[in-house]
């Protein structure tokens, strides 16, 4: 529809948002010049230019176990909390019990609660479980955090989703696993890769449970760049933030892609 | 009634009931649904006829009662286990099927090989007249396909019972018509025995052998459509199949009496009710001229004042006020010869009401 507002009267708002979509970017895109810098420490603009601090990272077993660590950790997370989460979220949806709103609120607590306390929490309940500096533990850990953002997804993608279908298929024959599994699965499958991806990427991220429960040979990478940086501050922190920076963009950058391509077709 | 087919079953429903907190959504309802017939549950929003039909499919649990498939009691079995094919309001067809995967979905569950599997879709695609749709998209399909395609992947497995959720109250009404004779047209052939649930009278009236009208939880009649219609078993039912009005009529030792006026019933034994009231069909009353057809043993003639003539096409709906004072509704034919009785508001005129269409229904069901 044409609006009766002329651009050069929208002008404000353009510059606005403009300024709004610097502030969010620039920050985070800072680090990645700076890890291809030819000096000893963090600067920005970089002096020259090199590849010496990737060659550190890779070359560095410190650098290298807490990575194998993070990757673990987000894997078993994505695995764990995507399950649990979208099983809560169909029972939710589905069931019409008392309970609801009430387990509804407490899986979902974990957004609202301060991280910090959070951390100290698990960490008494870890130190007498034995689960301080295990990967099991850091798993579980992720899990309550990511569980919220794979609930808040697939309650949306289940609400978009008509269920009298998986009525439809029990009354041809399915029992309820496998009208689920052939029937709505596949029709909330961008939810449930959106939410797998968001469970990895809260998990890859984390740092505050993370410094409180792991340690040792099992220290996320996120511990491990606090850790750095409060000794000593070279570029190596920018090259593993732009990896990171790399594997938390990349994945949904290409499932946007292959769901825009689905939808064109 | 058609001719059952062999694998048809019968279906006895006793005494269930369902009820939600404190209340009846089916109140101890029983009745029987032979082998290959087709039978309507038809009420108001909210008696229950939906929630009946949750339990014979399987998803509602009754709180009482039985419901058997021939000899085989089946309330304790999972929907999927029931072997009962059913279309849904909305036809819950899965968009991420092709048409004929989706007709396919119940044969591959009970492992029908892959060229048995094409050959009924076929088959189905053929008998609901959609043949060489199977490689379509859903959301290819207009409306009345999908209906199609909904009925034929709940028949393709050739299940017992063919259970329907108001299969056509998604559609326009001419598509609704021409779909009502359609599956009955379908049912004649396959001779599968069949429950269908609608609100829409008219639609319960063209496809069923028998109609099951349900009140408030309760199973107020159930009989085929013509009886339903003419001998009604209380207002309600009158009221809810076709239009009628009805007069108060009193009890005397000559006979039941409207005003001061003996009636001429068709069945002497419908006097037996505790609140007669005479149903008069808006279609059975014919208008004269008053004084122009005389009162005798075959007919009955009210006089009154027409109150208004409200044209709709085929015919003419005319409000005539009784003398004693109830208003009734009268339709006239809208044929050049009926023209010369037709009165204008604030006419006087006569009703004359033959005898065999003069029925006593109970004002209480």
């Amino acid at each position: 529809m044409e609006s009766h507002v002329t651009h050069k009267q929208r002008l404000w708002l353009y510059i606005l948002t403009a300024l709004i979509l610097l502030f969010l970017v620039v920050p985070t895109l800072i680090v990645v010049p700076m890890s291809f810098s030819s000096a000893n420490s963090l600067a920005f603009p970089p002096p020259g230019w090199s590849l010496r601090w990737y060659q550190n990272f890779f070359e560095q077993d410190k650098w290298l176990t807490a990575a194998l660590v993070s990757l673990r950790t987000a894997f078993g997370t994505m695995i764990v909390a995507t399950t649990v989460g979208t099983a809560a979220a169909y029972s939710l949806h589905v069931g019409k019990f008392a309970l609801r709103g009430t387990i509804y609120a407490t899986l979902a607590a974990p957004l609202a609660i301060p991280a910090i306390l959070l951390a100290i929490g698990l960490f008494f309940v870890y130190a007498s479980a034995g689960l301080l500096n295990t990967t099991a533990g850091l798993i579980i850990a992720h899990t309550l955090v990511a569980i919220p953002f794979v609930l808040i997804t697939m309650t949306a993608g289940f609400k978009s989703y008509d269920m009298s279908q998986e009525m439809v298929a029990r009354s041809l024959g399915a029992n309820r696993l496998t009208a689920f599994l052939t029937v709505t699965l596949p029709q909330v499958k961008f939810s449930l890769i959106s939410a797998a991806l968001l469970a990895f990427i809260v998990s890859f991220d984390e740092v505050v449970v993370s410094v409180f429960v792991s340690g040792g040979d099992v220290s996320t990478l996120t511990k491990v760049m606090f850790q750095t940086l409060r000794d000593d501050i070279d570029p190596t922190i920018a090259a593993v933030s732009t990896l990171m920076l790399v594997i938390a963009t990349v994945p949904p950058l290409v499932l946007q892609l292959a769901a825009n391509r689905k939808r064109e077709s | 009634m058609t001719s059952a087919a062999p694998t048809a079953l019968p279906v006895y429903i006793s005494a269930l009931s369902k009820y939600y907190g404190a209340f009846r959504a089916v109140d101890d309802v029983s009745f029987e649904i032979a082998a290959g017939e087709f039978l309507t549950l038809l009420g108001p929003s909210g008696s229950g006829k939906t929630t009946l039909l949750m339990m014979l499919a399987g998803f509602a649990r009754p709180n009482a009662g039985s419901v058997r498939l021939g000899d085989r009691e089946v309330i304790h079995l999972p929907p999927h286990k029931r072997d009962i094919g059913m279309v849904f309001q909305n036809y819950a067809l899965f968009p991420h099927m092709s048409v004929g995967e989706n007709i396919a979905y119940p044969l591959k569950l009970r492992s029908v090989g892959r060229a048995e599997r094409e050959e009924r879709v076929r088959r189905v695609l053929d008998l609901v007249q959609l043949s060489g749709y199977a490689e379509r998209r859903i959301t290819e399909l207009s409306g009345g396909q999908r209906q199609r395609i909904a009925l034929a992947r709940a028949i393709v497995f050739e299940p017992r019972i063919l259970l329907m959720d108001e299969p056509l109250s998604a559609l326009d009404k001419q598509l609704r018509e021409t779909m009502q004779i359609e599956i009955r047209r379908l049912h004649d052939r396959l001779g599968m025995t069949t429950i269908s649930v609608t609100h829409d009278q008219r639609e319960a009236l063209t496809m069923s052998d028998r109609v099951a009208v349900f009140s408030r939880g309760r199973l107020a009649q159930v009989a085929t459509p013509s009886d339903l219609y003419e001998k009604p078993a209380n207002r309600f039912i009158a009221d809810f199949i076709g239009e009628s009005s009805f007069i108060p009529v009193r009890r005397t030792p000559e006979g039941l009496v409207y005003g001061d006026q003996l009636l001429r019933l068709a069945d002497a034994g419908d006097g037996a009710q505790a609140d007669p009231l005479l149903m008069l069909r808006p279609e059975r009353l014919s208008i004269v001229r008053p004084g122009q057809v005389a009162c005798d043993e075959k007919r009955n003639v009210f006089s009154g004042l027409a109150q208004s003539v409200v044209f709709q096409g085929e015919s003419l709906l005319i409000e005539v006020r009784l003398d004693p004072g109830d208003v009734v509704l009268v339709r006239q034919s809208n044929r050049a010869g009926e023209a010369a009785n037709r009165p204008g508001a604030g006419e006087r005129v006569d009703l004359v009401l033959d005898r065999p269409d003069a029925r006593i229904v109970s004002a209480e069901g």
